[in-house]
């Protein structure tokens, strides 16, 4: 579009939002950096997508949201969303965060889960100590823009040795497409401690038609030693919502990581999922399910990087795709000199249901030490008119026959999901989507 | 209504290649029919034409269950109708569960709003596994997914048990069978035996018929049944081969399609 300019905030804007919120100074200059940074980086360059004919500037302006007392004050669209008397709740609306509420029995074992803006003001040490340490604040115009204007967020730390039992969930959705919808979220789990964070990335918009709007979110997951973290998100929102979803972790020695992935948002999306294998005997799984239907363009990227000698990456994107959706499929395992003993294994599969849909799948393997296994299997198929046949030589129906193909498709990951609920969840959006 | 099945001068072509030339065949309710034959003389290629597999074009000709052409029916349809085809290649379905496939098939055939209970199901489908003694975890496995040849097999005649079919169409249920897993999928087989159902079952193997005992035994040769008679027709088979069939007939290629 002409009328938007190629950077939507300088300097000087950045940096008056930030000192009226009361952010601290290394904040504000952070953010100014940022915007200044924005104006010479280039976008990011996905394989064969060209998300630069995306309306990328589109961010909206940055507009307060007055918080609400309880989720029931959430509207319909999102209201079932948040999750069943969860031990923590973080709830984003477009520029900000409306509500907020950690069990007490968490808050008396140190851990602390709010938004990053508050986070930024009442723990200024711990957050800056990890702000933009996992995804480079230079990366790209996208990480430099980002840096500059994300709002609400999530702040996530769980002390040394402390276990927490249960998922740590959070609603982020979009309502307003003028306003600016950037969370940044940063999860931080001590030596030995255990988490599972899960949200789901919505909006609510009335009736159709409404503005395109980029929702850009960079999330930052830093594993200590021996740690142990699950992040699950699922993205659903409406088509007019250009998805950018930047998510790195840094992965310390016998640390985990667990990514749990649903790429089902309506409109076009850039989601770049990677680990960095640092310590010796870490580990990170990622699972990648996705729906693409209507026009909708997609960059799926999963990522590892091994640095620790033993370390072990296991990534799978399963996505279907419909009508005239296109997705490309990235997946890529590098291993660096000295990684001995590692293991890297990824799987990309597309299931094609329509002549005009598009899937490709992009294996990349970079390899740099002897002394390690990995391997790679990848496939871009449509329904099998056999196995069709075969079910409805039972009775069942055309529809049902393909339904039942489809999902079977997408079970052996869905199976895998190890929270149940986000398997439900994930059901049942997987079933809205392919149905609809 | 005692069930009436009949084939009449169906044609069927793969590619353009004809290979049923004009099958005749009527089963009646209560009836075992086999048919027997060398390799590639249309046999499967019947039972699929039947099923309507996409890839075989029935070209002329009707089979009627009951009255109705299943030739004008879609596959689905056709099962509804109560046509039963076990294959003598099933598919492998990664991530549909066995049991799933199962309850989706036997409540598609009774109907939207009859649905069987999970309880009433479950209770059914382990009763006929434990009838063809198969282990209860094949119920989760997927459908036929790593399934050995017999015990592929197995899972088709329990598929029949459940659908309660009119017609059953059997090709070469017993290959891949070993001995003891022969008699008891014959055990299943007799235990459907009925009036209102028919049986077609396509076999190499005089084996198989002596634990079914048939009714009637055609031999088909270039996509027709070329012979009929009753089971003493396949004992003579089995001890002589097909040879003396072709030399009364004045066959000399018995295949089909080849040209
Ligand atoms: N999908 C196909 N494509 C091409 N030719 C086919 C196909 N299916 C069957 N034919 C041909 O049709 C002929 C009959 O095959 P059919 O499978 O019906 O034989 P059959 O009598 O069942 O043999 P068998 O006893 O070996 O199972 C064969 O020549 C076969 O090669
Ligand atoms: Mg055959």
């Amino acid at each position: 579009m002409s009328t938007q300019l190629s950077t939507p905030v300088n300097r000087e804007a950045a940096e008056a939002l930030s000192r009226s919120k009361g952010e601290p100074a290394w904040l504000t200059a952070l953010r100014g950096q940022g915007a200044e940074l924005s104006e010479t980086l280039e976008w990011p360059k996905p394989e064969k997508v060209r998300i630069d004919r995306w309306d990328l500037t589109a961010i909206g302006g940055y507009k307060p949201q007055a918080a609400i007392a309880s989720a029931d004050e959430l509207p319909e669209a999102v209201s079932n969303l948040s999750g069943e008397s969860p031990a923590g709740f973080v709830v984003q609306r477009n520029s900000g965060i409306v509500f907020k509420q950690l069990s007490a029995e968490l808050q008396s074992k140190g851990v602390i889960f709010t938004d990053l803006e508050t986070a930024a003001r009442e723990h200024g040490d711990l957050v800056q100590q990890y702000l933009f340490k996992a995804v480079a604040q230079d990366e790209d115009k996208l990480t430099a823009l980002h840096s500059a204007i994300w709002n609400g967020g999530v702040f996530l730390y769980v002390p040394k040795n402390v276990e927490v039992e249960l998922p740590l969930q959070a609603l982020l959705f979009s309502d307003d497409a003028e306003a600016t919808f950037a969370p940044h979220i940063l999860v931080v789990a001590d030596n030995n401690s255990r988490v599972t964070y899960v949200d789901n990335v919505s909006s609510a918009f009335e009736g159709a038609g409404a503005a395109t709007l980029v929702k850009q979110s960079v999330v930052e997951v830093i594993v200590k030693p021996g740690a142990h973290v699950r992040f699950a998100t699922i993205h659903h929102m409406a088509e007019n919502i250009i998805d950018l979803s930047i998510r790195r972790a840094i992965v310390e020695n016998d640390g985990r990581i667990e990514w749990i992935v649903g790429d089902l948002h309506d409109g076009n999306t850039l989601s770049d999922t990677r680990s960095l294998l640092r310590g010796n005997g870490s580990t990170s799984d990622a699972k990648v399910i996705s729906i693409g239907s209507g026009k909708q363009q997609m960059s799926l990227t999963t990522g590892a990087v091994h640095v620790g000698r033993s370390s072990d990456s296991q990534m799978v994107t399963r996505a279907v795709m419909k009508d005239a959706a296109t997705a490309i499929i990235n997946g890529v395992t590098k291993i660096e000199k000295g990684a001995t003993k590692a293991n890297g294994e990824q799987t990309e599969k597309v299931l094609m249901l329509s002549p005009k849909s598009r899937g490709d799948a992009n294996p990349i393997l970079l390899i740099d030490e002897d002394d390690v296994t990995a391997g790679h299997a990848a496939s871009v198929g449509q329904v099998n008119p056999e196995q069709v046949y075969y079910l409805m030589s039972r009775g069942i129906s055309k529809r049902e026959a393909e339904r039942l193909i489809i999902n079977g498709f997408l079970a052996p990951v869905v199976e895998e999901i190890p929270i149940e609920a986000v398997q439900e969840q994930l059901r049942s959006l997987l079933e809205r989507k392919l149905e609809a | 209504m005692a069930t009436q099945f009949v084939i009449d001068g169906l044609t069927a072509s793969i590619e353009d290649k004809e290979i049923l030339k004009g099958i005749n065949l009527e089963i009646k309710g209560g009836e075992v029919h086999a048919i027997m034959g060398p390799n590639g003389t249309g046999k499967s290629t019947l039972a699929s034409a039947l099923m309507g597999h996409p890839k075989y074009e029935v070209t002329g000709g009707t089979a009627t269950l009951n009255g109705e052409d299943l030739m004008e029916m879609a596959t689905d349809e056709r099962a509804r109708a109560g046509l039963f085809l076990a294959m003598q290649y099933p598919s492998e379905i990664t991530g549909v569960t066995n049991s799933d496939f199962l309850r989706s098939a036997i409540n598609a055939r009774r109907g939207e709003g009859n649905e069987l209970s999970l309880i009433k199901f479950i209770r059914q489908m382990e009763g006929k596994m434990k009838e063809l003694e198969m282990n209860p975890e094949f119920a989760h496995r997927y459908l036929n997914e790593g399934f050995s040849g017999g015990e592929k097999k197995r899972n088709e005649i329990l598929q029949m048990m459940l659908l309660d079919p009119k017609i059953v169409v059997l090709d070469e249920i017993d290959s891949g069978l070993d001995i003891d897993a022969l008699k008891i999928v014959a055990a299943g087989v007799n235990s459907m035996r009925s009036e209102e159902r028919g049986f077609l079952i396509i076999t190499h193997y005089q084996r198989l018929l002596n634990y079914i005992k048939p009714d009637f035994v055609h031999v088909m040769m270039q996509g027709r049944i070329v012979k009929s008679g009753g089971p003493e027709l396949a004992e003579r088979l089995e001890n002589e081969g097909y040879d003396w069939v072709k030399e009364e007939l004045g066959i000399v290629d018995e295949t089909v399609g080849q040209a």
